[in-house]
């Protein structure tokens, strides 16, 4: 019987498995494809099944007028307002988390409940309700379809994320831990930078994948706050859709969309590995 | 040398955490508080390292005002019950950590914190990581860190409660020697427990902690022997003392129709009237010639046997020697040693001990 469990149970898994790594498998393998070999019919495996070629991704480097698509600025666009806008916010919201997590703040009826729901609140709005605003600020301030203009959204966006996952973690930090480095000799800043935060890495990191995930992945707001000057990779990616791109530069592209999604999560897998985030404190 | 509490007062809401708590230690003493569970005494430790600022009330240390000195520039050490160490570092670097803080030279460090595992017999161990050690070992490092400070004010708060048993035993001789020797002959040790066993072991002076205030203060003798309340007496005995409520009638102490016996003879100096009878529960015993009781529950813990009996509505708890099988509803004969027997006023003060305490 348990066998039979054990085999319906990795028969599930490997399905599942199938199911998800299938679109990438197809957009890896038509990335090295020409259109002759994208129009014979379904085919797999370079060198058997069709000729491979590098056409796809050497489209990624030249211009459109080269014949090429040119995501390689867009695409550190993104990397520019995704790491300065989550690095931003997890800075600010380790902060902020650590003061809600362990001072009292009274203001009127206002607790650190009501601040903590305030930061998270950010996210309830739909994006939609906050575009107006962001749009209008951002104009009068002369930072529309500028990078620093949507590193500043992104740190609004992105900051409750970073605080709620830290205030969660703090909380489960053993006040006693802070109390002990003063009593060895800290200062309240270098109790919280010698002893707190290096102990704090993983929640750290996991917020910081959070904050990477949605800054990266993010359209709406790249879409509704730039023009012509500055192109965020989500954006280009679909502008491309709506042009006529041939399949393996799409795919291509596609592919390098989620490669540093992937990097990050194999390094702070690594990380995670070596035993530093569970169990870090008793 | 000396730290000097006096009306120490903290609020909350509606509750007393201190409640006018003044006290005088001085060095090379252990001072023992005992408690049951949020009688203060956390806060009261926390308090003298500074973490908490009493609401009124002061605390003087050799004779300076010590409530405008900052946690880190108290010359304190602490031992939370719970381990706290810091996880990122190695057993060295843990240990290390205090002196590195006050900017002592690296040769010193590494001559202190060597001979501080050695004192707490972590020899070895000290690159190995704080997860990789056991409960036991994870608060020795701690007590490690505390003892390498050689603070002028050791803390240690229910060091050894989150310990098993055994563990619990062999710690408890191993800080009474290390308490014994270096740390205690320059510092103030205060040791907080809820355990009237480990409270006697240690030995040295106590205080007793009730609802914040400091209800006793005294030696471990003292206490035993003279508690001055029926709350002391069930805080500072492990099983609590029995009491039982009764009269002093013509030479006798009656305690219901059928259990009255004769006045002990240090009980001659009281009057006649009401009063609630101590007897601790070695002072127990069975004998053919007891009064009737019957069995409500056996324990047996080690190789002694609690056993609680009742008649009517008089319920007490008896030690017993070795291990002895009773059956829920068994009728026993019991004995009371009135030698050891203590009186207490109706509002709970001591009025007679065996140990000539009062009258």
């Amino acid at each position: 019987m348990s066998l039979f469990y054990s085999t319906l149970k990795y028969l599930a898994v490997t399905l599942w498995s199938m199911f998800v790594i299938a679109p990438f498998l197809w957009a890896l393998t038509t990335s090295f494809k020409d259109f002759q070999s994208v129009t014979s019919g379904a085919t797999y495996i370079p060198w058997v099944d069709f000729e491979p070629t590098l056409d796809g991704w050497r489209s990624l480097f030249k211009s459109p007028a080269q014949g090429g698509i040119a995501i390689v600025e867009p695409f550190f666009n993104s990397v520019i307002v995704t790491a300065a806008g989550s690095g931003i916010s997890i800075i600010l919201g380790t902060l902020a988390a650590y003061s809600l997590s362990r001072f009292t703040f009274r203001v009127g009826p206002i607790r650190n409940g009501d601040i903590t729901f305030f930061f998270i609140s950010q996210r309830i709005m739909p994006p939609v309700v906050l575009s107006i605003p962001f749009f209008i600020m951002l104009g009068k301030l002369g930072l529309l379809d500028t990078l620093f203009g949507l590193v500043l959204v992104y740190v609004v966006l992105l900051m409750p994320i970073a605080v709620w996952i830290m205030v969660d973690f703090f909380n489960k930090v053993p006040v006693e831990i802070d109390e002990t480095a003063l009593i060895d000799g800290c200062n309240p800043y270098q109790a919280f930078f010698k002893v707190v935060l290096p102990n704090s890495v993983p929640g750290i990191i996991v917020a910081g994948m959070f904050c990477m995930i949605f800054g990266w992945t993010d359209f709406f707001f790249a879409f509704i706050l730039t023009f012509t000057e500055v192109q965020l990779l989500p954006v280009a990616i679909v502008a491309l859709n709506s042009s006529i791109t041939p399949w393996w530069s799409l795919s291509a592209a596609a592919l390098v969309s989620v490669a540093p999604l992937v990097v990050v999560a194999f390094v702070v897998e690594r990380y995670l590995s070596k035993g530093n985030l569970s169990g870090a404190l008793k | 040398m000396s730290l000097i509490a006096s009306n120490l007062s903290i609020k909350h809401e509606r509750n007393f955490h201190l409640n006018d708590v003044s006290f005088s230690m001085s060095k090379g003493e252990i001072y023992t508080i005992i408690g049951r569970t949020l009688a203060g005494k956390t806060t009261l430790l926390k308090t003298i390292a500074g973490l908490i600022s009493p609401d009124s009330g002061g605390l003087t240390f050799d004779g300076h005002d010590f409530g405008g000195i900052p946690v880190w520039k108290r010359e304190i050490a602490m031992v939370y019950q719970q381990f706290i160490n810091y996880p990122h570092l190695t057993v060295y670097q843990n240990v290390a950590f205090p002196l590195k803080q006050r900017g002592i030279q690296k040769t010193e460090i590494h001559r202190r914190v060597i001979a501080a595992l050695s004192q707490v017999g972590l020899e070895g161990f000290g690159d190995r990581k704080i997860q990789a050690l056991s409960g036991g070992q994870q608060q020795r490092v701690a007590l490690a860190r505390s003892l390498v400070k050689e603070a002028k004010i050791v803390l240690l708060d229910e060091p050894l409660v989150n310990l098993d048993y055994k563990l619990r035993e062999q710690l408890r001789e191993e800080f009474r020697g290390i308490f014994d020797t270096k740390a205690s002959e320059d510092s103030i040790l205060i040791y907080s427990s809820t355990d009237p066993v480990e409270a006697m072991q240690l030995g040295g002076q106590i205080l007793v902690m009730d609802e914040g205030r400091i209800i006793q203060q005294a030696s471990a003798k003292e206490i035993y022997e003279n508690p001055i309340s029926t709350k002391v007496s069930q805080i500072t005995n492990d099983p609590a003392m029995n009491l039982f409520d009764g009269r002093i009638e013509d030479g006798c102490i009656v305690l219901s129709p059928e259990i009255k016996f004769d006045l002990p003879s240090h009980f001659n100096g009281l009057p006649q009237g009401d009063f609630t009878f101590g007897l601790r529960a070695a002072a127990i015993s069975l004998d053919d010639n007891g009064f009737p009781f019957s069995v409500e529950l056996s324990e047996i813990s080690g190789s002694e046997t609690f056993l609680h009996v009742r008649h009517e509505g008089l319920k007490i708890v008896g030690l017993l020697n070795l291990v002895q099988n009773f059956s829920v509803g068994e009728k026993v004969s019991v004995r009371f040693d009135t030698k050891h027997l203590y009186a207490f006023a109706p509002d709970g003060r001591l009025k007679s001990s065996p140990y000539g305490g009062l009258q």
